[in-house]
């Protein structure tokens, strides 16, 4: 890595990592907390002091909430929960990239009849929040026999006017001579977006991917309404279901290892991902 | 390979027509070389020939067929862009093949137009390289070798070497020279560059704002040129012009002078155009065009010197000898060599 011309020297150096780390504690604490939490029975937990480190009843309630020991939401083991989460969340983020990717591409690649217009409707789209079209998008899905299902799940959240957005950005930045040498290349539409396109598009792809992934993975309100059952739960709803007003009937330690459970996937994606999510943050390739 | 034949060509752009009606005959083989100075619609005019645009009026025809309606693709010509347009995702290999494989050809003869191209250009030790990893000159190859591998009716290039730096332009240049001799391919050429022009062209189009202002061998365009904008936009350094009235065998230069020159038609105003290199040092400037030196630019074969006709603002090139000793303020009578005049109409810049 080249000097940073902010590099410094001695004590504001030293100052400055003090700061820096002072803010990693911050943030990194109560997910520890978590973490040691999740190790202990409630019993300890509900008792103060809160250890500081590992407690021995780790494996325990792990394999409690793994194999479905959790009585608050029905039984269900936290696998198929975050099963039901990973589809839901890999689905709503492939679904927009599919989703946004088509129409940017009819939007910077035709000329087609009301092209504006059709991009200011999805650019409007952006000011409604989610939850002022909620009880329509509820009334088709139980019209269409959608509820308690994937689709039902999944459907209503793969548009992205976000994500369209992005894509139109980074289209716009490829050269028309590229087109034009496709073009003459003989490559019809589809060609020219599979063989030169989607190639480009891949980190920005992948970048639109964690987003989204994270984006699917944390949403409450819609997976709330449209199930039912406690099989088609997602993880996040089961942690709240969990949750009781009365300390002494929620299983803390299980609360705490869904918490670990239901944080690890979306870190894992961004650990994996996050050479090509920097890149497509920051630079495009040309 | 194939003859072009443009007829009547017309292209508007929301009701404003940017290329006025453009009729010529390529002949098969032919190089030709668009050029003109920026915004003049040369690129314009090649793109309709590749089927970029669209046409408005006329007809394109290649090798006997019109070609109009017809995608790039179905047209058999290669185009060779500005800035190459090479797809950057792709190795050499895999941008120079990737019309071939679209087209479906059999990988084996892919494979052989593949390394006839890449020898005829030098480009066997990076086909696995990413253009990323290529110098400009390598790039501008790469672009060269995609057209190549098509063999195409036609070689459209629209400025290939205008991002090059100027020793690499002279041996590109003289690279795309020795390709065409050796392919013996119909080539379209679009440049600004007027050396670019003057070398490579078996014939000439000056372009002027969407028309041709002339068609002709670089030569003809030189010694004849059809129109005062030709006159001035061909030779460097530029051609000298004034305006000046004729009468009675002699010119009226600007500060009221006489010149006298024979065998000049008609009388009234016209443009006067004298090219540097034809004007030659009088021994006083009894009798000649004075003119006073602001400066002298010396490039070792030649020097020029650049002034005011005396007394006036109007600026006079000479072209002086390179051991001249010339220098600014400077009084230098020159007159015009036998023959070497251009007169132009002052109302329509055409050739009288």
């Amino acid at each position: 890595m080249a000097e940073s011309p902010f590099a410094s020297r001695g004590a504001s150096r030293i100052w400055a990592h003090f700061w820096m780390v002072l803010g990693v504690i911050l943030v990194v604490f109560p997910v520890y907390y978590v973490f040691i939490a999740s190790t202990h029975s409630t019993q300890t937990i509900l008792r103060p002091p809160l250890p500081l480190l590992p407690g021995p009843e780790g494996l325990a309630n792990y394999g409690d909430a793994l194999s479905g020991g959790i009585g608050q939401i029905g039984g269900v083991s936290l696998w198929r929960l975050l099963g039901n989460t990973t589809l839901i969340a890999v689905g709503i983020a492939v679904g927009k990239i599919v989703i946004s990717m088509a129409s940017a591409y009819a939007i910077v690649f035709f000329r087609f009849p009301l092209r504006m217009v059709c991009f200011w409707l999805i650019f409007i789209t952006l000011m409604l929040p989610v939850e002022v079209r909620i009880q329509p998008t509820y009334k088709v899905m139980v019209d269409l026999g959608l509820i308690d299902t994937y689709p039902g799940l999944i459907l209503p959240l793969i548009a992205s006017a976000t994500a369209t957005l992005l894509f139109r950005q980074f289209f716009m930045t490829i050269p028309d001579e590229l087109l034009e040498a496709a073009r003459v290349d003989g490559a019809g539409p589809w060609r020219f977006f599979r063989d030169i396109l989607w190639p480009l598009s891949l980190t920005n792809v992948a970048a639109i991917f964690v987003i989204q992934f994270i984006y699917g993975w944390t949403q409450y309100l819609w997976p709330l309404l449209v199930t039912n059952s406690n099989e088609m739960n997602t993880i996040v709803i089961a942690l709240k279901k969990m949750i009781s007003f009365a300390d002494a009937e929620t299983p803390w330690n299980l609360v705490m290892v869904t918490s670990v459970l239901a944080i690890l996937p979306p870190i894992l994606v961004v650990v994996l991902m996050q050479r090509w999510f920097v890149k497509g943050l920051v630079e495009t390739e040309k | 390979m194939a003859r072009i034949l443009l007829n009547d060509l017309r292209k508007t752009y929301d009701g404003q027509e940017v290329i006025h009606g453009i009729t010529m005959d390529i002949a098969d083989g032919e190089f030709v070389v668009i050029v003109g100075p920026s915004g003049c619609g040369k690129s314009t005019l090649l793109r309709m020939v590749a089927g970029l645009e669209g046409i408005s009026s006329g007809t394109i025809e290649i090798g006997g067929k019109v070609v109009n309606a017809l995608e790039p693709r179905d047209r058999n010509i290669a185009m060779v862009f500005q800035n190459y347009a090479l797809y950057p995702h792709m190795s050499v290999r895999e941008n120079m093949i990737y019309g071939l494989k679209i087209a479906k050809m059999p990988r084996a003869e892919i494979e052989e137009r593949l390394m006839r191209a890449a020898k005829m250009l030098e480009l066997e030790p990076y086909l696995d390289r990413k253009p990323r990893a290529l110098s400009g000159g390598q790039r501008q190859r790469v672009a060269m070798g995609r057209a190549l591998v098509r063999d195409p009716a036609a070689f459209l290039l629209d400025e290939p070497l205008s991002n090059l730096d100027a020793k690499l332009r002279l041996q590109m240049r003289l690279q795309i020279k020795e390709m065409h001799l050796r392919t013996g391919q119909t080539t379209l050429y679009v440049t600004h560059d007027q050396v670019e022009a003057m070398t490579l062209a078996d014939r000439l189009i000056v372009m002027n704002a969407g028309i041709a202002d002339q068609i002709g061998t670089p030569l003809e365009v030189y010694e004849r040129p059809a129109t005062e904008f030709v006159a001035g936009f061909i030779g460097s350094p530029a051609m000298n012009i004034l305006t000046v009235t004729v009468s009675e065998g002699a010119a009226i230069l600007p500060g009221n002078r006489r010149l006298p020159l024979p065998g000049l038609p008609g009388a009234g105003e016209f443009r006067l155009g004298m090219r540097p290199e034809d004007l030659r040092v009088a021994e006083s400037t009894e009798g000649a065009i004075p003119v006073e030196l602001r400066s002298v630019e010396r490039l070792g074969a030649d020097a020029f010197g650049y002034g005011l006709i005396e007394g006036t603002d109007v600026p006079m090139t000479v072209r002086l000898p390179g051991n001249s000793a010339a220098k600014r303020g400077d009084r230098l009578g020159v007159l015009p060599e036998d023959g070497r005049l251009h007169l132009f109409s002052v109302a329509t810049g055409k050739r009288v």
